[in-house]
């Protein structure tokens, strides 16, 4: 075939893949890289399989019902090409072992169906500079782009240029929710192995600044450039680390419960406030809301009096005037550092916003 | 003008296409969104003109066509 040869199949056969996922969009793309001859594929899925999986999931069969993904999906793709290296991952894919799984691998595939993961793919591959080929379906359309690197005079993007703010859980619904004809994630996921080949053998043009959308229904594809003059950087290192073993704000219980409940941090000495006490807050004229993201972070907001970029709070902290002041930024961290700092050199009472404005945009709109 | 929604967003419109009279900007159009569908208060989704996803504020013309994209998250 122009352009594939023995160099292309050697440079396959020493690419090391991780599918994060051996769902629909995992079944497909586990089997075109186990048949392209993808040397060493990983498998992360802590899920059994079940019967409503079966549909889509095409790996598995009615006897394999109550047993683990990752291991049946090795078995058959061992069975297609014997040649390959399985890793098993059977359990869930989270902040602890995110970072340790993607730098065991060239590149990542986002077979996940939920939010939470697909954010936390996003900014361990983004941290590690690893590519990331982010698929996701919903009824009867499905997204595809390829993340974390760039191509000729095109810089790398990530998923948070496109949605800044993560979505609370659910609230487009899952799969199981919204249903999915079964056939979808399987273009998809094989279009997802189709990037992965392109990337390792560097053959073609990868979707790099550009978001894939595909309808089924009309047979059509409609492909919007997400290149823009601004770009969204990924969560950082120190952030994403903050986070381990914080309880995840975003789920259902970490937003809703514990709204009339003001947590101090004694370590820090800040006081982290809800959503709920920040829109009452704010509203004071004696309190001052300060943003400490940095210019170029996106979305916009109306509700600050002043942003001073973190990399320049130092500097200028003495133009902060004396009232009560409340801190944000995106995730929630950075605003407790400033407010530490703040609280430290002014004396003044400080208040961080836990869960920053990922929080603050997943609140109920009162 | 033309509008095109995607994914979940049709929930919200029961339409995937529609035409409107020109309106001065993405902003206004995200607030006119809101009056006319309430859901859309909720929504999450960026917004591309002719195909380019834009982020801030950007004016529109008589023969643009506008893309409103949500996330998805099945797989």
């Amino acid at each position: 075939m122009p352009g594939f040869g023995i160099k292309a199949q050697e440079k396959l056969l020493a690419a090391k893949v991780l599918v994060v996922g051996a769902g629909a969009l995992g079944c497909s793309s586990i089997q075109y890289l186990a048949g392209a001859g993808v040397g060493t594929i990983g498998i992360v899925d802590s899920d059994l399989i079940s019967e409503s999986n079966l549909h889509r999931q095409l790996l598995y069969y009615p006897t394999d019902i109550g047993k683990k993904k990752t291991s049946i999906a090795a078995k058959r793709i061992k069975l297609q090409n014997e040649q390959i290296v399985v890793d098993e991952y059977p359990f869930a894919f989270n902040r602890k072992n995110a970072l340790e799984l993607i730098g065991a691998y060239d590149l990542v595939i986002d077979a996940t169906d939920n939010f939470q993961t697909k954010y936390l793919i996003n900014d361990a591959t983004a941290i590690l500079a690893k590519p990331m080929i982010f698929g996701a379906v919903t009824r009867y359309e499905g997204q595809l782009s390829v993340f974390n690197v760039g191509f000729q005079d095109l810089p790398a993007n990530n998923y948070r240029q496109l949605f800044p703010i993560q979505p609370k859980e659910g609230e487009t619904g899952s799969c199981e929710q919204m249903g999915v004809l079964g056939v979808l994630p399987g273009i998809i996921g094989t279009m997802q192995a189709a990037e992965a080949i392109k990337l390792i053998t560097g053959i073609g043009e990868p979707l790099v600044g550009r978001l894939y959308n595909y309808h089924l229904l009309q047979g059509k594809g409609y492909e919007l450039c997400i290149q823009t003059k601004q770009t969204m950087p990924a969560m950082s290192i120190s952030e994403f680390m903050a986070l381990v073993d914080e309880v995840d704000f975003n789920c259902e219980n970490g937003i809703d419960a514990g709204n009339d409940i003001e947590k101090v941090d004694e370590m820090e000495d800040v006081e982290e406030i809800n959503v709920a006490k920040f829109q009452t807050l704010r509203k004071h004229p004696d309190v001052f809301v300060l943003d400490v993201r940095e210019s170029h972070e996106y979305p916009s907001i109306n509700f600050s009096d002043l942003q001073i970029p973190m990399s320049e709070l130092m500097s200028k902290i003495t133009a902060l005037p004396d009232k009560e002041i409340c801190v944000i930024c995106h995730q929630g961290i950075r605003s407790v550092y400033a407010a530490q700092q703040i609280q430290l050199q002014r004396g003044l009472k400080v208040y961080s916003l836990k869960g920053g404005l990922t929080a603050y945009f997943n609140q109920e709109p009162s | 003008m033309e509008l095109l929604f995607f994914g979940s967003l049709t929930d919200i419109t029961q339409v995937e296409k529609m035409s409107m009279d020109t309106i001065i900007d993405t902003d206004s159009l995200k607030e006119l969104l809101i009056i006319k569908y309430p859901g859309f208060q909720k929504a999450k989704y960026f917004i591309a003109i002719n195909q380019q996803m834009v982020h801030q504020n950007t004016a529109l013309k008589q023969d643009d066509i506008v893309a409103l994209m949500p996330p998805f998250s099945g797989g």
